[in-house]
């Protein structure tokens, strides 16, 4: 977990103004199409979000929904291998795809002339791929490349997979978003079809397009190359829930690299009525008020003061269909151990929870949020992707001026109140990274973390 | 088939001009500094970015370290305020104070609310950081610690490893050979006088090039140029940077490393910045290696045979000409297949060229995209910092479509022959095939 994450999860709450720019409709079909106006400049993105990722799949064929993900690209009845590139690259586009454990997603940036072309691209491939067993037999070789670059090669990365395959036994969290090598090795085109029939439906999907755009053009063209996508009946999802865990959990993952590290994964609640709903917004903030800017609590005692920790970090997440984490990590300095540096983070946790937060502290992370509300709107291709992944766990882009009312609204009470309740050893996992010398026989990684690009 | 290409490229540049660009105001302070500003009051925020001519190619010999080290300190203790401090006014108004660091250049760049209040915290802050640092004695202690052991964590990563021995073996005894962080030996002696001493040879006016993008007006963007500049210190004289040897030997370096792929890297010296080849390059690299999934390199490893996720080539165009990368990462067991490929890709494009028809289409995608090089007021200040430090004509931005439109394959072939010689590269493989390592 890198400490970026809490800043980047703050940046996705905003756009107080966004309402008036923002325009939905649904088609007759199932497809939700959503439009953010933006006439900054002449461009757009289109993205198409599927309601699958990898937490859809089932026991022996983890990585299937990233593995489609790149058979994506692999050619229709009518769009030969290669060609949806090609021709997107033709435009004077930029494309890519990512699939995360909640969702499957694609989109082109492109001159705001060239969306036609886009569109009428991304709907073939909804309903027209052409899924070779010999195209899926070079792909598998390239994803399982992209496996061993991101995840075994990388020492916290095999750190993360391992701690979630330990903090989540019973839901599909516990196995990771590029699935399991030996999964992989045994997945077939046969499956990857099945992914595509079950899943790459109008009904389950959600047209995103932000830019210098009108909504009204934008829902006829949605209709011109979309509107005729058959819908199909999708299956029952399972509501999956993990069990309250019965006690403290540890595990350590020996992998070559210099320095030690610590991950304390706590379970934590996740947004689910953002009008009602009040703890997701208090961990917010108190993963602000831990790890929020340089100053902030951890940073300044364990790192600054204490010199008991080279990084440390806070993070926490309240936007996915699944449950949630917040975490508290860290790379002791040389000389520390990680006992150390557990107990030294525990002493964080306490005197926050004893000595409760300060006003000048949640102004303070209040005010980055308000901020981080205007920066974001830089970016049209972020105002896109935030629309698309709240509507993709079952919230809504109307929760985004909910959302930042919530967080202005915490409360330093209700900050300690979240530390107390969930900051527990009962609730908690701790995943150590044992360092290998390089002329060990073991082997190290990347944060397989949300997202694999295509 | 031809005809439909040319067709379609005639389209699109009967749609680009019809945008303006961003507008670009330049000029100098009183003491030497330029300044280059976009106007724009889309949203209520700014964006500055302050260079300075203070990258690690300034390290002197067995001294390396300093450069970055001394950029890394300006925001931990400023006069008047201690790192703590400095950091929790920052929060307070929501800004973000950030750097960038290369061989060449070392930057501060700020972003923040337009609003008066909240504007003017963040410049105080900026212009502290930028011409007041104290570099606080147990502060530097506590951050070398810190820097001493992401580098000795970076010489286990197979990364790292192929990165730094790519650099040696391309630019030998040149600045640009070293880690812009510094070698661990030598950042380990660093003591507070160097760091002192950069800082203010080097951190000058005359030196200096301020980016300012955003919801301020051209009176306002002088006074903010000015209040970040005018303390400066005198200076030295910086120092000539040597010429970097073009031609090197062919070497190839296998480093055993216990990682499931091997990380190969082949280089070369490849262009400076302001080079007369650089759009024959340009172009000529997106065919090869740098346009994403449509590449030479792309189709041959990743889409025909599967052996790689990643595969690139590309330039990294510096005061003297940077380094020209090919780089892929592959299970151990393919590594020598997966390089005679690259090579061979290699080879029959710098004999060959690129043919007609790929050069249409890295011409559409080149000019149709170039919108989306200028769609952010972050992209567009990182441009205002790169025309200003490496001066550009202030035009680089008009002039760019058409550049890259008068290209032709017969000046890409011409470039590439003259520039990169497959049989003169330095290769880097780490994690190397078993029994092979030497």
């Amino acid at each position: 977990m890198n400490l970026r994450f809490p800043l980047m999860l703050l940046m996705a709450w905003g756009v107080q103004t966004a309402q008036a720019e923002v325009f939905e409709q649904r088609l007759a079909n199932g497809l939700k199409v959503i439009v953010k106006e933006d006439h900054r400049a002449p461009v757009l993105v289109q993205q198409v979000w599927y309601r699958a990722g990898s937490m859809d799949e089932r026991t022996g064929t983890t990585g299937v929904a990233h593995v489609l993900e790149h058979m994506m690209f692999k050619g229709t009845k009518t769009v030969p291998v290669g060609e949806f590139s090609r021709r997107i690259a033709a435009a004077g586009g930029r494309e890519n795809a990512f699939t995360s454990y909640d969702y499957t997603a694609y989109f082109q940036q492109l001159h705001k002339s060239r969306l036609p072309l886009a569109m009428q691209l991304e709907s073939d491939r909804m309903q027209n791929l052409n899924l070779s067993d010999a195209e899926f037999a070079k792909e598998i070789k390239v994803v399982m490349e992209e496996r061993r670059m991101r995840t075994d090669d990388d020492a916290h990365a095999m750190l993360q997979e391992r701690m979630l395959a330990t903090v989540f036994q019973e839901h599909p969290y516990h196995s990771p978003v590029i699935g399991w090598m030996n999964d992989l090795e045994n997945l077939s085109a046969g499956d990857a079809r099945a992914w595509y029939q079950r899943w790459y439906v109008p009904n389950n999907a959600v047209l995103v397009v932000a830019g210098d755009v009108k909504a009204k053009e934008i829902f006829a063209l949605a209709q011109r190359y979309y509107g005729a996508i058959p819908a199909r009946a999708l299956p029952v999802r399972k509501n999956y829930l993990e069990s309250e865990q019965l006690g403290m959990k540890r595990l350590v993952v020996k992998a070559p690299a210099e320095l030690p590290y610590l991950e304390m994964a706590y379970h934590a609640p996740v947004l689910r009525d953002a009008e009602h709903d009040w703890k997701p917004y208090a961990l917010e903030v108190l993963a602000g008020v831990l790890d929020g800017n340089e100053s902030a609590r951890l940073n300044q005692a364990l790192v600054r003061e204490q010199q008991l920790a080279s990084s440390v970090g806070a993070g926490y997440d309240s936007v996915s269909r699944g449950p949630g984490l917040f975490t508290l990590t860290g790379t002791p300095s040389e000389g520390r151990t990680v006992e150390e540096l557990e107990a030294g983070l525990r002493l964080q946790v306490a005197k926050l929870v004893n000595e409760g937060v300060s006003e000048e502290e949640l102004r303070r992370v209040k005010a980055q949020v308000t901020a981080n509300e205007v920066y974001q709107r830089d970016s049209v291709f972020y105002q896109a992707m935030q629309i698309g992944q709240l509507e993709s766990v079952g919230l809504s882009y109307k929760d985004i001026p909910l959302m930042l009312k919530g967080i202005q609204a915490v409360t330093a009470e209700q900050v300690v109140e979240v530390a107390r309740e969930l900051l527990k050893d009962d609730n908690l996992t701790v995943a150590v990274l044992d360092p290998q010398p390089l002329s060990g026989k073991s082997r190290r990684t990347v944060p397989a973390g949300g997202f694999h690009a295509h | 088939m031809r005809t439909k290409f040319l067709i379609a490229l005639l389209g699109l540049i009967a749609i680009t001009p019809v945008w303006a660009g961003p507008q670009i105001q330049q000029w100098k302070t009183a003491a030497g500094t330029q300044v280059l500003f976009v106007e724009n009051h889309d949203l209520p925020m700014l964006d500055v970015a302050v260079n300075f001519v203070a990258g690690s190619s300034l390290d002197a010999p067995g001294r390396s370290g300093v450069a970055g080290l001394t950029h890394y300190l300006l925001d931990h203790g400023v006069q008047g305020l201690n790192e703590d401090e400095l950091a929790k006014r920052l929060a307070d108004v929501g800004a973000q104070l950030g750097g960038s660091f290369e061989q060449d250049r070392a930057a501060i760049t700020l972003r923040t609310l337009s609003s008066a209040a909240e504007r003017e915290q963040a410049l105080d802050i900026m212009a502290r950081v930028v011409q007041q640092p104290t570099f606080p004695e147990d502060v530097l202690v506590r951050e070398k610690a810190r820097l001493v052991a992401a580098l000795k964590e970076s010489e286990t990563k197979p990364e790292s490893i192929s990165d730094k021995a790519l650099h040696k073996a391309v630019f030998g005894q040149h600045p640009y050979a070293l880690p812009t962080s510094g070698e661990l030996a030598d950042v380990e002696l660093i003591q507070r006088e160097a760091v002192v001493e950069f800082y203010r040879w080097h951190y000058v006016a005359a030196n200096a090039v301020v980016a300012i993008m955003g919801d301020v007006s051209r009176v306002e963007a002088e006074a903010i140029a000015l209040r970040l500049t005018e303390h400066l210190p005198q200076g030295g004289v910086t120092p000539v940077l040597l010429p970097v040897t073009m031609q090197i030997d062919a070497t190839e370096q296998r480093i055993a490393h216990p990682a499931k792929q091997s990380h190969i890297l082949l280089g070369a010296p490849g262009m400076a910045r302001n080079d007369p080849d650089y759009f024959a390059l340009y172009v000529g690299n997106y065919i090869l290696g740098g346009g994403g999934f449509v590449s030479r390199l792309m189709h041959e490893v990743r889409e025909q045979r599967g052996l790689a996720y990643s595969v690139y080539s590309y330039f990294i165009p510096m005061k003297q000409p940077g380094l020209f990368q090919i780089g892929l990462q592959t299970r151990k067991d393919q590594a020598d297949q997966a390089l005679l490929l690259v090579r061979s890709v290699l080879k029959d494009f710098v004999a060959h060229g690129p043919t007609e028809k790929e050069l249409v289409a890295a011409k559409q995608n080149i000019i149709g995209g170039f919108p989306l090089r200028v769609d952010s007021n972050r992209k567009i200040l990182d441009y205002l910092s790169l025309i200003g430090f490496y001066q550009l004509p202030p035009t680089y931005l008009d002039d760019f479509t058409g550049k890259v439109e008068k290209v032709t394959t017969a000046q890409i072939r011409d470039a590439f022959a003259r520039r990169v010689d497959p049989r003169r590269m330095a290769t880097v493989i780490v994690g190397a095939p078993m029994g092979e390592a030497k």
